[in-house]
């Protein structure tokens, strides 16, 4: 791509050009951050517009589609809209901390494109520790909304807040073990290894408990169904940005649906291949392509989902994640390491001259795809274990209670 | 002495949120603002961590610190009840400042300069060219001879920090 | 220095993650109307006036749950480097994360015995 070529040597053109090097280094990286800023604030737009069009399909009427053709300038719309709204920040809000918590929140979900890897050669910053620093910035999203909920003055909001941070750092817990092993594959954090040590296999064929752990952790965590109890607008009403109006709450929502849309990336660059395909390396354009087809894949899932699922209560979604996904998740990274050592010790991996080769991946793929279907199998048959206990419980309660009823009829009759 | 590069320049800005936020924690009123300042002190040392060429590092100090203790500290400053408006029980200010002033320099003489000052015990070391990447501490977490005690040792002290808070917070139930 | 490059984009990165966001919210701030009176600044408590202060009973459950999250959080840090080295290393380093990870493991199973996880 010659745009990407001429970015690559920018810096050089404008050291040639007299400007010092540090100057020139600093104008390049602020011009690649501005572009790579940018993609995201594009999607951001489109992508509204793509929920809400599927959302409609699904309850079987059209969505937006009087503003531009078919409705695809609807969001631009609803943005000059909430621009132009009067903005009311309530009595005894904590003034500069209730106008900080939206700026964290769009910030934290747009460093997380900095190390998103495009294609083969464009990457923001591909740095040692890529999931790491996703995992990092993915935290940061705790401190939004603490803020949030408490400068509002608002009880409602508060406990919004609390109950938010309980989830989310709930899911966080088996979204961290679910990324350890792709780490415990690749041998390294850096989304370009991940995505060339995925050259021979798809992660996602290695380890497909960890990319359902992986997705359905992300779900949770960025509050979509069947986990959204967090905005449900029939209980809580908004949660912790009740008090937020106007471009404010416009960007929460917005930052919302570019965070669901970021973790749909995320999950197909580290277990469905990123930009990897056939030809990707030649014509980077066309790795770009699959990553957005790859996404495409994980975010119609997730839209699926969430118009099809119902909501989960509480207590059943903390249940879940503490009772099923955290213990799931340790024995999957103890599996996998497990199989690991013997695929080591039997010498099935590949050689590394031949990593890229589909076919020479084949042994260690069985073998891990075989601990995975095992692991599951185990986990269904213990939950199964566990209702039908649970089942049978209660239809004895429920004997003992007709039981009951039928002594009290009789006494009572006689 | 000091050349005036971009590195220095992205020193002193860290520096400068560490030691700033750590003022504001000690002197603004308001806790939930403490917290806040504490956190913006606690990205100042990720920042500085990253200068000293250790990612991994900056990396778990913003998942650790800001993004478990410094919630855990504002839950546990949710549990006061008067969060605005604090009262000083104890104002005294010169004699605080006096007392400040004399711990620094006791810190500063009595234990930075013997040890790490020019003549000091450690003051002499070289400073390495290699720096270790994260696969060496990894390596050097299990390796027999090296850190796997203490490894499995932080295990048993996390299990017992684990069930020491479980029993002290329930321990309304029976 | 490469490696500090790359943070130097992050660094970059984040200066201007931070300014993306203010520029439409001081555009808002120019264009919107500003008309407050007391009704529209009242705290909304769908509708009616809000009684007491605003400070909810806050209970223990959230910061046990925070507290479970912390240690887990540590324990996965310190196994990411395991993680890194792995493929190099021996059958010990899995032995050693074995170990690592059960004693965790025990952990959870006792907050979960003790019935702290669940969400009261």
């Amino acid at each position: 791509m010659p745009v990407g070529d001429c970015l690559n040597n920018f810096s050089a053109c404008l050291v040639r050009g007299g400007a010092s090097p540090d100057i020139a280094n600093f104008i390049s990286i602020l011009l690649g951050v501005v572009l790579v800023a940018t993609v995201p604030l594009v999607t951001v737009i489109f992508l509204i517009w793509v929920e809400r069009k599927f959302a409609a399909r699904v309850q079987d009427r059209l969505g937006p589609n009087r503003v531009g053709p078919f409705g695809l300038l609807q969001t631009i719309a609803d943005a000059l809209k909430m621009l132009s709204k009067e903005d009311i920040t309530p009595i005894g809000a904590d003034r500069f901390i209730y106008n900080l918590a939206p700026i964290i929140s769009f910030a934290a979900v747009i460093l997380m494109w900095a190390v998103v890897p495009f294609t083969a050669q464009h990457i923001g910053a591909d740095l040692s520790i890529g999931i790491l620093y996703f995992i990092a910035v993915a935290s940061i999203g705790t401190v939004k909304i603490m803020v949030a909920g408490w400068s509002s003055n608002n009880k409602y909001a508060l406990l919004g807040a609390f109950r938010t941070i309980a989830l989310l750092l709930s899911y966080e817990v088996p979204l961290v073990l679910a990324l350890l092993v792709p780490v415990l594959i690749a041998g390294t954090m850096s989304m370009q290894g991940i995505v060339r040590g995925q050259l021979g296999m798809w992660y996602f064929f290695m380890a497909p408990v960890a990319a359902i752990i992986f997705f359905v952790a992300n779900l949770a965590e960025t509050g979509r169904s069947p986990f959204d109890l967090l905005e449900a607008e029939s209980e809580i009403i908004a949660g912790y940005n009740i008090e937020y109006s106007g471009f404010k709450w416009g960007i929460f929502m917005a930052s919302e649906f570019l965070h669901a849309f970021t973790a749909a990336l995320l999950a197909a660059v580290i277990f469905l291949g990123g930009w990897s395909g056939p030809l990707a390396e030649q014509i980077p354009i066309l790795g770009f392509f699959y990553l957005g087809l790859k996404t495409a894949i994980f975010y119609l899932l997730s839209l699926l989902i969430r118009s099809t699922v119902p909501r989960v209560r509480v207590d059943q979604v903390m249940a879940f994640n503490w009772k099923f996904l955290v213990p799931l998740s340790i024995v999957n990274v103890l599996v996998t390491a497990f199989l690991l050592k013997v695929i080591q010790t039997l010498g099935l991996a590949p050689a590394p001259d031949r990593a890229t080769d589909v076919v020479a991946n084949l042994p260690q793929t069985a073998v891990l795809l075989v601990g995975n279907l095992v692991v599951i199998a185990f986990a269904l048959w213990l939950t199964r274990r566990g209702v039908r206990a649970e089942r049978l419980a209660e239809m004895e309660h429920e004997e003992e209670a007709v039981h009951e009823m039928a002594h009290s009829h009789a006494a009572a009759g006689d | 002495m000091v050349e005036l590069n971009i590195q220095t320049f992205v020193f002193f800005l860290f520096s400068l949120f560490t030691l700033g936020g750590g003022l504001g924690v000690a002197t603004t009123r308001n806790l939930m603002h403490a917290a806040l300042w504490l956190i913006l002190s606690l990205f100042g040392v990720a920042g500085l961590f990253v200068l000293l060429s250790a990612p991994f590092l900056a990396a778990i100090q913003v998942l650790v610190y800001i993004g478990a203790i410094a919630i855990l500290i504002i839950f546990a400053v949710m549990l006061t009840r008067s969060l605005t408006s604090l009262r000083t029980l104890f104002n005294r200010p010169a004699m605080s400042a006096i007392a400040a002033i004399l711990l620094f320099l006791f810190l500063a003489v009595g234990v930075i300069l013997p040890v790490w000052g020019q003549n000091g015990t450690q003051g002499n070391l070289p400073v390495s060219d290699t720096v270790g990447s994260t696969a060496d501490l990894g390596v050097a977490l299990v390796d027999r001879n090296q850190y796997v005690l203490p490894f499995e040792v932080a295990s048993l002290l996390l299990t017992a920090a684990m069930i020491g808070a479980i029993v002290i917070a329930r321990d309304d139930e029976d | 220095m490469a490696v500090l490059n790359e943070w130097a984009f992050i660094g970059v990165f984040f200066a201007v993650a931070w300014v993306f966001p203010i520029l439409p919210i001081v555009g808002a701030w120019l264009i919107r109307p500003r008309k407050p009176n007391r009704v529209k600044l009242a705290t909304y408590e769908c509708g009616v006036e809000t009684v007491g202060d605003t400070w909810v009973q806050f209970k223990v459950q959230y910061y046990i749950y925070g507290l479970v999250f912390l240690v887990f959080d540590v324990e996965m840090i310190l196994l990411f480097p395991w993680a890194l080295a792995y493929k190099q290393l021996d059958f010990f380093a899995f032995a050693a994360g074995l170990l690592f990870i059960f004693l965790l493991a025990d952990a959870l199973v006792y907050a979960w015995r003790k019935n702290a996880l669940e969400w009261f």
